[in-house]
């Protein structure tokens, strides 16, 4: 299997950079706890461009999920500066920028996978027929086609995961966050959704943000990989993956893949030794 | 059938219990007879005898039964003397206190997951209400509602009746329509969703496994606060007053038969409840 040339992409994205999608300038947030102030980020710097696909990786408590909830305005810096697509989280939330999935598919029981799909789309006020049309078009998306009248409880671990992600995608949200969406699955079934992630990717040319603390899941999926080290969280180091964006799965015993893992492994191990 | 075994043998030795005690609680007023007739009975010569008195201390069962059925099949189902009667207007009763309930229980509960000041405020009233007794507010409840002009038995009788079935629809119903965890709320807030959706689409849905629970046990305090409701003097209808009714005569088949048919109309309406559950599980996917 041939590999790129590191660094190089020729599909125009370039060009699109120039409004970087997220951008955060020295973000800090304290949270107040009965224990006292709590550190969660601290001068957080980081700017992820269109069509990029981001992984936040490092160890409990280094604030990698609190960065994805605060891109989501599901939390709010004390601190700094946080923009997407040049707006205010809020704003960005109000303009329907986000696909949030959660480590939990957290689909509602009482209601078919159809019917789960379909919730953001009832709240969002879109009308019956364009709701069954995107309905569709998602299941087919993350090949659940033929499920949307089953409950959930018919479906595996990983199909509900799937069904969550077609959730996220069904009101083309162009920022699709994942918050260790394959954290509680086997690994089996962890690599084939990470090809169809990856796939999902090519073909919707969405910005997402993965949250993980697999090293190989991270560098098989990213082109930018953030690491992060905690107490208090931040970044210790950005890593511009020079892999192509197209990775078949035998791409993680290429010397490059290996080159890149091990500089994740130092950048978490530098992180730790700080405490 | 194998689950039909147990139940109806610990049926069958409650049945015998009770012969048992009827034959020990009536021999008494046998013996008192016997003295004054100046005769000393044997026990073979006494237990007959205490199977079918006029006016037994305790009744046997199948006294029971026979004055049951004679009070829902041997008459009229309109005559005074009927107990399909007296049941229907005790289950009328019932319903309009089960319905005030829900209301009661369910508003109240969506006004204290809503509002803090509500929580700190109604909750413990709610709690503190049902430590009174209900047999000391029930004719207080009467006369109130007489002297506001309130013509009949029906509405103070549906307030006693809820004021016991809102209770364990509140306390479910709060604790249901908190239910939805974090994640699930954190979701809707990434759509943008309003208060109003997120009641609609979450919580509501959400508190159903916990209303359908709350209300067998409602309906069941909706029939009790019923009877309660029919028992202050001056009632003549419902099975709560044939029960009062049997012990002012000391009649104690008619209150007997009274509390059986109270006791198979409690058992209808628990069915009724849990049909209603499983369909609506089954509209709700529930794993069958």
């Amino acid at each position: 299997m041939k590999i790129g040339r590191p660094g190089r992409r020729d599909d125009g994205v370039k060009d699109t950079l120039s409004q970087p999608v997220v951008e955060a300038r020295g973000l800090n947030l304290v949270f107040q706890t009965a224990d006292g102030p709590v550190q969660a980020l601290k001068d957080v710097d980081l700017t992820v461009g269109k069509g990029d696909f981001v992984s936040f990786i490092g160890p409990s408590g280094c604030g990698k999920t609190t960065l994805l909830r605060c891109i989501a305005a599901l939390e709010h810096p004390t601190g700094g500066t946080l923009t997407v697509n040049g707006m205010t989280p809020d704003e960005a939330r109000r303009k329907r920028a986000y696909g949030y999935v959660f480590q939990a598919a957290g689909l509602y029981p009482w209601r078919t996978i159809a019917g789960n799909i379909r919730l953001p789309l009832e709240i969002m006020g879109f009308d019956r027929a364009e709701q069954e049309a995107r309905v569709e078009r998602v299941l087919e998306l993350v090949e659940l086609k033929g499920f949307g009248r089953k409950f959930p409880w018919q479906l595996s671990g990983g199909m509900q995961q799937r069904a969550s992600i077609a959730r996220a995608l069904a009101f083309d949200a162009d920022i699709l966050l994942m918050d260790e969406p394959f954290g509680a699955l086997d690994e089996i079934v962890r690599d084939r959704l990470n090809e169809e992630v990856l796939k999902l990717w090519a073909r919707t040319g969405k910005t997402i943000g993965f949250v993980t603390h697999s090293i190989p899941e991270a560098v098989y999926l990213s082109t930018k990989i953030v690491v992060m080290s905690p107490r208090p969280g931040r970044i210790t180091d950005v890593i511009d993956s020079p892999l192509p964006r197209e990775r078949p799965l035998d791409i993680r015993d290429s010397r490059e893949f290996i080159e890149i893992s091990h500089r994740v492994r130092e950048g978490l191990r530098a992180g730790h030794s700080d405490d | 059938m194998r689950r039909a075994a147990p139940v109806l043998v610990v049926l069958l030795g409650l049945i015998a219990l009770w012969y048992a005690a009827s034959v020990w609680m009536n021999a008494t007023w046998v013996y008192d007879q016997a003295a004054r007739a100046g005769e000393s009975p044997t026990l073979m010569e006494v237990i007959p005898q205490t199977m079918a008195q006029e006016r037994p201390l305790l009744p046997p069962p199948h006294q029971v039964a026979s004055r049951l059925w004679e009070g829902l099949a041997g008459q009229a189902i309109t005559s005074k003397r009927s107990l399909v009667y007296h049941g229907f207007v005790t289950f009328r009763g019932t319903m309009a206190g089960f319905a005030l309930g829900i209301v009661l229980g369910v508003g109240l509960a969506m006004a204290i997951v809503r509002f803090r000041v509500m929580d700190m405020s109604v909750m413990p009233w709610a709690i503190i209400s049902q430590t009174v007794p209900i047999v000391a507010i029930a004719p207080m409840i009467l006369v109130v509602s007489n002297q506001l002009g309130i013509q009949g038995r029906e509405v103070p009788k549906a307030i006693i009746a809820s004021y016991l079935s809102f209770f364990p629809v509140l306390v479910s119903m709060v604790k249901g329509l908190r239910a939805p965890d974090q994640m699930q709320l954190d979701l809707l807030k990434t759509w943008g969703a309003s208060e109003g959706q997120t009641f609609r689409k979450l919580r509501l849905p959400a508190s159903m496994p916990y209303f359908f629970a709350s209300l067998k046990v409602a309906v069941a305090a909706a029939l009790v606060g019923t009877i309660v409701g029919e028992l202050p003097t001056g009632a003549v209808e419902g099975l709560g007053a044939r029960m009062l009714l049997g012990s002012q005569y000391g009649e104690p088949l008619i209150t007997w038969a009274a509390l059986f048919a109270s006791a198979i109309l409690a058992g209808i309406l628990i069915l009724a409840v849990g049909l209603v559950e499983r369909l609506a599980n089954r509209r709700m996917g529930v794993r069958a």
